[in-house]
């Protein structure tokens, strides 16, 4: 290693000092008004299981996001086949995203073969079978095209899922994707963790339907649903009594209109009851195709329904323009604020399914933090008082760079930003127990060596050669276990595994190098006989 | 101040078969606690299901809390004593439905303590992710074994990396053990604890190895049982004085560390006894034992 002691000792300098430098906003809060823009800024991230918050793991359903793609798909293509003149029927979606259809025509297949080149890159055939008077014909998208449907609708998801969160005023939220199709989400200090959840998953797809008035519901209600129809159940609340039921409406399955058309969408307080309501504003489109939608449909019923819930059915009175219409429902101010927020960010494009919460309140996590940080003080101060009392001045060298360890591990975690779990810092502790055992391996050669008659430079240098490489090896050792930990990716135990690995890279600087260094200091400028160890 | 006096010459070598004996008994209470209680009591994370921690400004008792929920889904669960008035309610029902913690815990609690409760923690595993956790646990303690006798492997020689990962699959089946005569649940920090186990464990088989083979080139003539015995009573002296330092930060993490993280060290305190112990015996037993054989495959040979 370097010779020069004046060369070690100013990388010593160096690196206490900057440590120090990085550690300054952790422990001193406010610091005063000329210096602290020269200052490093960012306190120790402290991780949720300390400060109080929720992790979310989300699985985005994108095979219901396919589904749904080829059901529009499936009404595409019956209009395209019914153009060229193709005879064919029930063309129906099917489950796993496929579309079936028998054609009857002898020559269809080749038809649907072209229509498909031409039109429907995206599609080709699952399986084909011979029928009476006919050929039945699956079909699926291409593997590539549904893994790029896939991993858009996981984009798509994670962008609005972002902006609900932003919106929802959150301080440093993370929002990180997974694997495939999973999104970590971690919001610090929320005080209401249901509500977030609330508003993470709800899918907000919204829909204006037109109310099928030509055919009776109770007949529908029996099973016979005409062609093109869905039963949609509305919440309806009675507002002498404060009761909630639920009331079928008949609906024409055909969505007339979307959220997709919203400009915004904001609460409002209504009318003289104090009714809160959500206002909706279309962008520009979307006000020319309600203005038309509510033109062609006047005196008819338009529902406005909501993740598949009807929220209410007014009658069209009059075509509206100027883009502008509400929902109303007997919101609460939090559910409409919400509402509208959701509204805003817009609709998930598939389902969110809650993998994994942890939610820890802030009094556990204090809590926490307050027995972590005793544990590591009277850890430390067992290590600390046991090396003074058996290696004596030595000992107390390797306090010295036990010390400085834990600070450099701190001063590292704030500089990359890094996270301090609760098991990190039993991880932090740990590392002073093992950071320790380079020292013993060196003074228990030294000592070795002294015995066998050696001067003290010769034994120290000795020691510390022989020791070196087998320091070396249960470092290594240690960060190839702590890796493996890594990959569990959960917060609070992949905190134990980098404060280990960071803690034992510092513990091969301070333990080895800055001990040597006042070793050396004190061998060559004082004529030392006996060594204190 | 010395603990363990030069020229110490303890007969290790020659107490092997005590060892075995000790070691195999260890892993047999230890498999057999498992067994009889139906496999390892996995946690949350591994089984999927909901922890609630709640904390009451009244003394109450688990029973309490029993009734209370006993109407409700939470009405199977386990309820658990968690420090003072504190009380960690456990189901294998795994609820990511936002309305269900109201009405399965608050609701009830709430009418029967009043407001005088808090929850302090609440976690849910889906069982997608506790079976993709418990997945990836197996591969992590697996590959950190492989890992471990590649390096050593690598560093030493293959003998010498077997006997090394003899010792670790015999410390983390031992700990596991120790778990499960506790009772405790198998969590994500005992996993945690077993890999930190793993990488200390080594490390005194590390320092005795590399005395072993520094002691071999000095003196080839000795007989290889001989250089084990010296080399272990050389190395005593560091391996048990590092051994006691970390059992002081792991005792201190156990004591004032506070619930939450108290199996995890629980788990370590018996890792690090085991692992020191294990250095000491099993690995160089185990490089003895086919230094043995390979001399009697010689002999046979000739």
């Amino acid at each position: 290693m370097f010779k020069s002691l004046k060369l070690r000792g100013a990388i010593t300098l160096i690196v206490c000092l900057g440590s120090l430098y990085f550690l300054i906003p952790t422990f001193i809060s406010n610091i005063p008004s000329p210096w602290n823009q020269y200052m490093f800024k960012e306190k120790i991230h402290l991780g949720l299981d300390l400060q109080g918050g929720t992790h979310l793991v989300l699985e985005i359903d994108t095979d219901k996001a396919l589904e749904a793609m080829m059901e529009r798909t499936a009404g595409d293509l019956k209009e395209s086949l019914m153009d060229s003149k193709v005879r064919f029927r029930n063309l129906e979606k099917t489950k796993g995203a496929t579309i079936s259809m028998e054609i009857t025509d002898a020559d269809g297949k080749n038809t649907l073969e072209k229509l498909l080149r031409e039109k429907y890159p995206e599609l080709e055939f699952d399986a084909t079978g011979d029928r009476q008077g006919g050929q039945m014909v699956s079909l699926k998208f291409n593997d590539k095209r549904a893994v790029e449907m896939k991993k858009l609708t996981v984009e798509h998801s994670l962008e609005t899922i972002r902006n609900r969160v932003d919106q929802f005023g959150i301080a440093e939220p993370e929002i990180i994707p997974e694997g495939e199709n999973r999104i970590i989400v971690q919001l610090p200090g929320i005080k209401d963790p249901e509500r977030a959840k609330n508003l993470i998953g709800k899918t907000a797809l919204l829909e204006f339907k037109i109310v099928d008035e030509e055919h009776p519901l109770e007949e529908a209600l029996r099973g016979n649903i005409p062609e093109g129809d869905i039963i949609a159940y509305g919440l309806r609340a009675d507002r002498s009594t404060g009761e909630r039921g639920s009331s079928p409406y008949l609906l024409k399955d055909k969505a007339l209109l979307t959220g997709a058309s919203l400009e915004t969408a904001k609460v409002q307080i209504a009318d003289r009851f104090g009714d809160v309501t959500v206002g909706l504003k279309f962008n520009s489109q979307g006000a020319v195709d309600f203005e038309r939608i509510t033109g062609e449909n006047v005196r008819k019923r338009l529902a406005i329904v909501l993740d598949g819930v009807v929220h209410s059915a007014p009658v069209i009175q009059e075509k509206i323009s100027g883009g502008q219409a509400q929902i109303t429902g007997n919101f609460t101010m939090e559910e409409a604020r919400d509402l509208a927020i959701v509204l805003r960010a817009g609709a998930l494009p598939a389902p969110v399914n809650i993998l994994e919460e942890r939610t820890v309140g802030p009094s556990l996590g204090n809590d926490s933090i307050k027995q972590g940080i005793m544990a590591t003080v009277i850890g430390c101060l067992l290590v600390v008082l046991f090396m003074l009392v058996y290696y004596r001045l030595s000992g107390a060298v390797a306090d010295l760079a036990l010390i400085t360890n834990i600070f450099l591990v701190l001063a590292i975690l704030a500089a990359f930003k890094a996270t301090l779990t609760l098991p990190g810092i039993a991880g932090l502790l740990l590392t002073i127990g093992v950071a320790v055992d380079a020292n013993i391996l060196i003074f228990e050669r030294i000592r070795e060596e002294l015995r066998t008659g050696k001067t003290v430079r010769i034994a120290l240098d000795t020691g510390y050669d022989r020791a070196f490489i087998t320091i070396i090896d249960t470092h290594i050792t240690g960060i190839v276990a702590a890796a493996f930990l890594i990959m569990f990716g959960t917060g609070p135990i992949k905190g134990f595994a980098v404060t280990t690995i960071i803690g034992l890279l510092a513990s091969l600087f301070t333990a080895v190098f800055i001990t040597r260094v006042i070793f050396d200091y004190v061998i060559w400028n004082f004529n030392i006989k006996k060594l204190s160890i | 101040m010395e603990l363990i006096k030069p020229g110490i010459n303890i007969d290790f070598v020659g107490k092997i078969k005590y060892a075995i004996i000790f070691s195999i008994t260890l892993i047999i209470i230890g498999i057999g606690s498992v067994i009889y209680q139906g496999g390892l009591n996995p946690g949350i994370d591994f089984a999927g299901g909901s922890i609630i921690q709640v904390k009451f400004t009244q003394n109450v008792s688990a029973d309490q809390i029993r009734s209370a929920l006993k109407s409700t889904k939470l009405g199977n669960s386990t309820i658990q004593l968690f420090g003072t008035n504190e009380f960690l309610i456990r189901t294998a029902e795994s609820f990511s439905d936002q309305t269900m913690l109201a009405a399965n815990v608050e609701q009830p609690l709430t009418a029967a303590f009043n407001k005088n409760y808090e929850i302090r923690r609440v976690e849910v595993v889906g069982s997608k992710v506790g079976a993709d956790f418990k997945r990836k646990a197996i591969i992590a303690v697996v590959l950190s074994w492989l890992a471990m006798l590649i390096y050593v492997g690598w560093r030493f020689e293959f003998r010498y990396g077997l006997g090394g990962i003899l010792a670790l699959v015999h410390d983390v089946i031992i700990t596991i053990g120790a778990v499960s005569i506790m009772n405790m649940e198998f969590t994500i920090s005992i996993l945690a604890a077993l890999i930190f186990i793993i990488g200390f464990s080594i490390n005194d088989t590390i320092v005795t190895l590399d005395r072993i083979r520094e002691n071999v080139k000095l003196n080839p003539k000795v007989n290889l049982r001989d250089t084990i015995n010296l080399s272990i009573n050389q190395t005593l002296s560091r391996t048990v004085l590092t051994s006691l330092t970390v059992f002081l930060t792991v005792l201190a993490l156990y004591i004032f560390g506070g619930a939450v993280i108290r199996d995890f060290a629980f788990a370590l305190l018996v890792g690090v006894v085991i692992g020191t112990y294990s250095s000491i015996y099993i690995a160089c037993t185990i490089v003895l034992f086919f230094e043995n054989m390979r001399l009697a495959k010689m002999k046979g040979n000739k």
